[in-house]
């Protein structure tokens, strides 16, 4: 489903060159649930930025749904639902009602299709008292869960996240977690989530791969992880992993 | 493309319509702006009776069909240049997620109609004109074609702007320059200016095309600069190279834009 070969992208700064991603090579299979690990800066947006388009690899290949992202830029849209938690991807002055409509028009979702969906979101992510607030008046919660829903209205094969749980409530952030369990599990989305929460890492993904400087450190089964160093939880094995990485 | 265009302005005017009074002020005020270019036109005939070897009708002519392209350009793609402020803020990543053309996304983000009324004061003093000038049935098909050449090349030359910002991100008034300045230089006829310039408007960005070349054919008149006749029929030709351009440049933009760090 995604398939990344020696996949590189640089950043030209101040005439000094930025690897922000370098010879990055790895396969998620559809259905995975896979969690993208990476201290501050590792490369883990640019990564997910190639993978929807927004960014152009300055080398190597990539491969979303069989399509080059920057290339096939608009098929693949249909494809793959997006979720930056930094900042929304939906408009900001208009009610988020409009903005899902607006999702239904762009990706020519079938109106009773559409009313469907967006019943079933609206009713497991908690929206309904929100339909007619703009997006600037929401809060970060109220936001992720609109962007949440933006990104499945077209049901996508492949969900890419980016912190999708920055800044979430206990209860909010578990109200996500099983939400993507489930979609993953009776739909068999594709999911591909990074986050500095390492909670969202032992709830829900099977497979994690670690990233530092732009190159893979670690890839396999949260067992695995585990496994690595004698420490027992799961903060002193990440730690462990940032800092010989970091080295 | 037309049909996402259509889809998105249309929830952009409902918003917009939220506001119904500030909507019609908008709308009023725009019309009265423009009226204040006309007047200018009529206090400059009110002593003399040629402005450069034109007559005021062939003048209010020219000045019409200019700005009923420039102004309904500027209504739907005019909001290009907002892309500076997408780029630096990274927000342009927005409209690259969506399965839609990057360029109908950004000239149609935030669009409002209340411009309508520079275009509709554009269009009565064209009838105007046209009434007084008596244009032979043989040449009226020109106009047509003239306006929609003129709505080609500013669109051109907005996205040509939009796409070099991708480039140098601080420059939306060496843009401005472009589109505004050749929206100014459109209205009047050309032989009020130098030779030079108007050499460069024609051969290099082919602002001449506009309006110049062919509302010469329409008014029956000869060259004062003396260019070749063929020149009066060539701005379709040219409209499609500067499109040509403008898409490529459009394309390669988008393909530099390297998001935010965060
Ligand atoms: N648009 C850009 N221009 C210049 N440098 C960039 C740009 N985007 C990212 N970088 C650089 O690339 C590197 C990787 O950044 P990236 O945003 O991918 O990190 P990240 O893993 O998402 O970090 P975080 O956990 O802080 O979100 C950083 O060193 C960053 O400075
Ligand atoms: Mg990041």
């Amino acid at each position: 489903m995604i398939e990344l070969d020696r996949a590189g992208r640089s950043f030209k700064v101040k005439r000094a060159l930025v690897h922000a991603v370098r010879d990055l090579s790895f396969r998620v299979e559809p259905g995975e649930f896979v969690g993208y690990l990476g201290p501050n800066g590792a490369g883990k947006s640019t990564t997910i930025k190639m993978l929807c388009g927004i960014l152009t690899p300055t080398s190597g290949r990539v491969r979303v749904a069989g399509l080059d992202p920057s290339r096939r830029r608009t098929t693949l849209a249909r494809r793959i639902g997006v979720v930056f938690g930094q900042r929304t991807t939906l408009w900001w002055d208009l009610p988020l009602k409009d903005s899902f409509e607006l999702i239904r028009l762009l990706y020519k979702v079938d109106r009773k299709v559409f009313r469907e969906r967006l019943d079933e979101l609206v009713e497991t992510l908690d929206l309904a008292e929100f339909l007619r607030t703009p997006v600037r008046q929401l809060s970060l919660g109220q936001r992720m869960r609109g962007d949440l829903t933006a990104a499945l209205l077209h049901a996508p094969d492949v969900l890419v996240l980016d912190e999708p749980t920055i800044g979430l409530d206990v209860i909010s952030k578990n109200s996500i977690r099983a939400f993507l369990l489930r979609v993953n599990a009776e739909r068999g989305t594709t999911v591909l989530l990074t986050t500095h929460d390492l909670g969202d890492i032992e709830r829900l993904c099977r497979r994690v791969m670690v990233i530092d400087h732009g190159r893979l450190a670690f890839d396999g089964s949260l067992e695995q992880l585990m496994a690595t160093s004698p420490e027992e939880t799961i903060e002193e094995v990440v730690t462990r992993l940032y800092t010989r990485a970091g080295q | 493309m037309v049909r996402t265009y259509a889809l998105l302005a249309w929830t952009w005017t409902r918003a917009a319509a939220a506001y119904p009074v500030s909507f019609a002020l908008m709308v009023v005020f725009g019309f009265a702006l423009a009226a204040v270019d006309v007047g200018v036109i009529l206090v400059v005939f009110a002593n003399t009776t040629s402005l450069a070897g034109f007559t005021r009708p062939e003048v209010l002519f020219l000045y019409g069909a200019a700005n009923i392209a420039f102004s309904s350009v500027d209504m739907c793609v005019g909001n290009i240049d907002r892309i500076s402020q997408h780029i630096k803020a990274g927000t342009f990543d927005a409209f690259l997620i969506r399965p839609a053309s990057t360029w109908v996304q950004t000239t149609v983000d935030r669009f409002t109609p209340t411009r309508i009324g520079r275009v509709l004061q554009a269009v009565i003093v064209l009838g105007v004109a046209m009434a007084e000038l008596d244009v032979p049935w043989q040449r009226v098909w020109m106009v047509p074609v003239m306006i929609a050449t003129a709505m080609v090349i500013f669109a051109s030359l907005w996205t040509l702007a939009g796409a070099l910002q991708f480039v140098v991100t601080d420059a939306p008034e060496v843009c401005n320059a472009f589109t505004y300045g050749g929206g100014q230089l459109s209205q009047y006829p050309f032989s009020v200016y130098g030779r030079d310039l108007v050499r460069g408007v024609t051969y290099v960005v082919p602002l001449a095309f506009i309006n110049w070349q062919p509302g010469l054919y329409v008014l029956g008149r000869d060259d004062p600069f003396g260019t070749p006749g063929f020149l009066r029929f060539a701005g379709p030709l040219a409209a499609l190279l500067l499109a040509l351009l403008a898409a490529l440049a459009w394309r390669q933009g988008v393909r530099r834009y390297r998001s935010t760090g965060s």
